[in-house]
């Protein structure tokens, strides 16, 4: 181990970001509503929500705790228990309806085409089972292989995530590897049925900074192989501006915007975006004071009226007529810019933005 | 030593001209039975092994390091949760690293810790007016009559709404919850908070609030902090200076502006490339990032010599024989590290 | 492993040794008067002294201590009226009032106690952990608020009331006795059926609470979450992923349980007039008859010693996480 030699000082820097094609949605969620009726009343955790993702591209979710972002994304994969959650609106993957599936299908749909990959690797992978024999059940789930054939793609997968010596840590167990290899562990598990939708939801948040750091160039080459779809949940928007195309930007369960990454953290144009950005410490330059949002995200039991967001909004004076309470704003294209969208009453938003939230930004 | 040390009204002594909290060289080894429920020879986990740090009044000094690094136990260690292995924990001057419970009890008023988990660290069944009300008379902060009046002016220090004394903590959202825990550490009046990863439960937006407010009190009352965190952000922006750690040991210990512009120690350099910035999409070109290969090694063993030798692509043969001394190579810049200058290509500097 | 093993056997035996010494010590410096029960009623003082020498009843406590542990190493010789009648090894002395060895009575009656509990064991770990498994797949619905409730009514019913009614009214059931398994499974098992319907529905009970509660604790992890994105059927998240997890608790609980019925089935054996080890040591206890109670709480302590070394063992196969040496 201390004979080898180490590599470097090994760099890597990140390909730019294609600009947008306009090619055909491999996920295309539509009006999705999903509730679950409590004791307490009925949680409303997300709301009308509609967005797609073309092969190729990474979507980023991004949003806080509460924001809908991990709940929408377990309905894509169809990992709601039907008896508690309600969920309604449509979800095509591949042109296949989701909503609705019957157990049997989602059973046959789920790990084959569309995978996840969970936050915590160490709560995720099952204590008991080795690492091998959990890749090698979700392959033999969708192929008729025998163990033998199956063990060979387990080991294959594991050597194409970066774990050295795949045939000897095939027969290992997750508490035999560390928090990195663990994740890589899983996502070979995730991609062994060569998906064309990946879900991670906050594959890294997990993970210490250097080891984040590999993960996500790991996702990042293994999308340009497999060339996937993927939906990128998380809450840290330097991870977004990193890995991500495009990006939307969810409150109290419904998206307040969605765009090109580089337009919507450059100039967004939503005061929730704006008080995001706010509310991160830079890393270069003369630390600027912060202005974060005030109040906290509301309960999902009692989402406000008209715009969610505005008890916590600074610029709702700057709407006449009250319109921020009593109206939800449309998500509709907001500037010239047709690509990019918000929902948000304010006129001129770019200008705003300009004028009232560029000075304060570090 | 002894000869020269004031004693306060509280029962704290003091050298004078001493620094306000010095650690010299300790040690944190915790016993471990290794991997099986049964296995010859006792093994030491070397958690904390050989910390210099000092404090200075109403400084804030940053901890940072990856999960394992030992920050953690330093803070346990400062707040006297913890007993050290070896080495002294001066408290103005005076050593406090073994002092017994009773005489411990007016320093552990000066040092108060604020935990990572506010759901957790906050007694279900008490108000908040009695968590509070507790720590004031633990320490004998008031009288009975005052304490009220007293409870509910700190929860307004702490942006909370003073008539909510008499509720329960599982009443308020994960960043008031959070405050709670600040006015706690507050009631005692203390020199110095140390603050593990008070942040990083909580949301971006309610994080900011929490960082203004203890940023607000650090500059109304003095207070002294070591901020522990692992959001290179977060730090940077709180600390004066920050020490970086790896497997229990310093690497490399700077005023802010040194460390995040100029590393000198390779570790160091790794972890601020690793950091994702969002600065990219201001049209700052993305910068190289260093990618280390391999984990953090176990600190039940950890590498001969320098011991991030193993992941450093500077590594030579001294590396695995001699461990580097934290040595100033620039002025109030300390590294550890047999090859340490400031990065080829200044990694900062790209993003500027 | 191995070496795991031995230090746990050591550390059992002491744990039996020390167990032995106490109830030694309270039995027989206890004021009572076995030669006495020996002897019968019209006894002369000469012949009491005569049993107690023959016992060593007449030694100091520590050299009768001795005597008995000695007696179940090497064997021991006991003299009356000018014979002497040698206990092979292991020697666990004479029954007062039956005149036999202690070994051979509890030869003969272990054998009924181990079939009660294990038959027993068997419904109550099958029922137990299915009915227990199902509550937890729909939990809060009709059929788990039942479970929940049947289970909770179980309980709150004294065991030898379930055990007499039983016993009174389920007359369908072949009549309750004991016969050897090795002469005949079949009579072996219809004579124990009652008994076995008795402890294996009313500790079900319990079984299907823990399972249900260790069960809805693991369905809700996230590594069951995983498993079932990974398109494998609902039957095989449970039963593989979820079981294998939840099961861990239980078996924990029901290697101490297993211990205590071992050693108090004394219920259901006066009741179904089986005549195992709870039989004898309530008869013992009724006759002073103290060497037959120190060999019932020498197989008792034996018992749950080696059901805390097996569970500690199975630990290690059904958790990876758990290596020994």
């Amino acid at each position: 181990m201390s004979d080898q030699t180490i590599p470097g000082p090994s760099t890597v820097t990140r390909v730019a970001r294609t600009p947008g094609t306009n090619e055909e949605p491999y996920l295309e969620v539509n009006d999705l509503h999903v509730q679950f009726p409590t004791a307490d009343g009925l949680v409303k955790a997300v709301q009308g929500l509609s967005y797609s993702v073309p092969l190729r591209r990474t979507l980023a979710i991004v949003g806080e705790s509460g924001s809908g972002k991990s709940v929408s994304s377990m309905a894509v994969l169809g990992l709601h228990d039907r008896r508690v959650a309600r969920i309604t609106g449509s979800i095509k993957v591949g042109g296949r309806e989701v909503v609705g599936m019957s157990d049997k299908e989602l059973e046959k749909y789920r790990g084959g085409d569309a995978s996840m990959i969970f936050q915590d690797p160490q709560s995720s992978l099952h204590p008991y089972f080795t690492i091998g024999d959990q890749i090698m059940e979700s392959y033999r789930a969708h192929h008729s292989v025998s163990k033998r054939q199956a063990k060979d793609r387990a080991i294959d997968m594991l050597g194409r995530v970066g774990i050295p010596n795949p045939r000897r840590r095939v027969d290992q167990y997750p508490h035999e590897f560390s928090g990195g290899m663990r994740q890589r562990a899983m996502i070979a598990m995730a991609l062994v049925n060569d998906p064309k939708l990946l879900i991670a939801d906050e594959p890294t948040t997990a993970l210490d900074v250097t080891v984040q750091a590999q993960i996500l160039d790991l996702i990042a080459d293994l999308q340009r192989d497999f060339g996937s779809a993927v939906v990128f949940i998380t809450h840290d928007l330097g991870v977004v501006a990193e890995v991500a195309d495009d990006i939307l930007v969810m409150y109290a369960g419904t998206a307040v915007e969605h765009g090109p990454v580089n337009k919507i953290l450059g100039e967004p144009l939503h005061p929730y975006s704006w008080g995001l950005l706010e509310s991160i410490p830079a890393l270069t330059g003369e630390p600027a004071p912060l202005h974060p949002i005030p109040g906290s995200p509301p309960s999902l039991l009692a989402v406000p009226s008209g715009c969610p967001f505005h008890p916590r909004c600074e610029f709702k004076d700057r709407v006449p007529d009250d319109l921020c309470r009593t109206l939800k704003p449309e998500l509709i294209s907001r500037t010239a810019d047709l690509g990019r969208t918000s929902r948000c009453h304010l006129k001129d938003p770019d200008k705003v933005f300009e004028t009232d939230v560029l000075p304060r930004l570090p | 030593m002894t000869t020269d040390t004031t004693t306060a009204k509280s029962g704290v002594k003091s050298v004078p001209g001493a620094p306000l909290l010095e650690l010299d060289n300790v040690k944190m080894h915790f016993k471990t039975k290794g991997d099986g429920m049964l296995s010859r020879g006792t093994k030491w986990v070397q958690a904390v092994d050989g910390v210099n740090l000092t404090l200075k009044p109403g400084e804030t000094l940053g901890l940072v390091g990856e999960s394992g690094c030992g920050k953690s136990t330093t803070a346990r260690l400062i707040t006297r949760l913890l007993e050290p292995t070896a080495g002294e924990i001066r408290y103005q001057g005076v050593d406090i690293a073994h002092m017994k419970e009773r005489k411990l009890r007016p320093y552990r008023r000066e040092i108060q810790l604020i935990f990572q988990d506010p759901y957790s660290s906050l007694n279900p069944r008490h108000t908040v007016g009695t968590i509070v009300g507790t720590a004031l008379r633990t320490h004998d902060m008031v009288d009975k009559k005052g304490e009220l009046a007293r409870v509910q002016e700190l929860l307004e220090l702490v942006g909370l709404n003073p008539e909510h004394y008499n509720r329960y903590p599982h009443e308020f959202s994960g960043g008031q919850r959070q405050r709670i825990g600040i006015a706690r550490a507050l009631a005692a009046r203390p020199k110095i908070i140390v603050a593990d990863e008070p942040v990083s439960a909580l949301d971006v937006s309610i994080q900011a609030q929490v960082m203004n407010l203890l940023e607000n009190l650090r500059k109304e009352l003095g207070i002294a902090f070591v901020f522990i965190a692992h959001d290179l952000g977060v730090v940077r922006h709180f600390c004066d200076r920050v020490a970086v750690m790896y497997l229990g040991r310093v690497v490399e210990e700077a005023p802010r502006n040194e460390l995040y512009e100029a590393p000198q120690h390779p570790y160091t350099q790794a972890l601020l490339s690793a950091v994702p910035d969002i600065a990219v999409v201001r049209g700052v070109p993305p910068k190289n990032r260093i990618r280390l290969v391999g984990d953090v090694p176990s600190p039940v063993d950890p590498p001969s010599g320098c011991r991030f030798r193993t992941r450093c692509w500077k590594a030579q043969d001294i590396c695995a024989t001699n461990d580097p001394a934290l040595e100033e190579k620039a002025p109030s810049q300390r590294v550890a590290c047999h090859f340490a200058e400031p990065p080829a290509e200044s990694i900062i500097a790209e993003a500027v | 492993m191995l070496l795991y093993i031995l230090k746990r056997v050591l550390s059992a035996i002491s744990v039996v040794i020390v167990t032995l010494v106490a109830s030694f010590a309270l039995f027989f410096l206890a004021p009572t008067d076995p030669a006495g029960v020996i002897c019968g009623p019209r006894c002369t003082p000469e012949r009491v002294a005569d049993i107690e020498a023959s016992l060593s009843l007449d030694q100091p406590p520590l050299v009768q201590i001795g005597q008995y542990m000695k007696g179940i190493v090497v064997g021991r010789d006991y003299e009356a009226g000018g014979t002497t009648q040698h206990c092979e090894a292991p020697c666990l002395g004479y029954s007062y009032t039956l005149g036999q060895p202690v070994t051979k009575l509890l030869a003969a009656a272990l054998p009924v106690t181990v079939s009660i509990v294990i038959g027993g064991a068997v419904v109550y770990l099958i029922v137990g952990v299915l009915a227990g498994t199902i509550a937890a797949q729909v939990r809060g619905t009709t059929l788990d608020k039942g479970v929940v409730g049947t289970t909770l009514f179980v309980q709150s019913i004294p065991y030898f009331v379930v055990a007499l009614l039983v016993a009174l009214y389920a007359t369908f059931l072949p009549d309750s006795g004991y016969h050897p398994f090795f002469d005949n499974p079949l009579t072996w098992a219809s004579g124990l059926l009652a008994a076995w319907l008795c402890v294996g529905l009313t500790n079900a009970a319990a079984y299907t609470r823990y399972s249900r509660a260790s069960m809805i604790e693991t369905l809700g992890q996230d590594f069951v979450r995983t498993a079932t994105s990974k398109g494998i059927s609902r039957r095989r998240v449970v039963y593989r992923h979820g079981l294998r997890a939840g099961l861990t608790p239980v078996v924990t609980i029901f290697g101490i349980d297993l211990a205590f019925q071992l050693t108090g089935a004394i219920f259901t054996e006066s009741i179904f007039g089986l005549p195992g080890l709870g039989q004898l040591t309530l008869r013992a206890f009724g006759q002073y008859d103290l060497p037959v109670l120190l060999g019932g709480v020498l197989v008792g302590s034996v018992v749950l010693v080696v059901m805390n070394l097996v569970v500690d063992i199975a630990y290690t196969f059904l958790d990876p996480r758990v290596r020994l040496g």
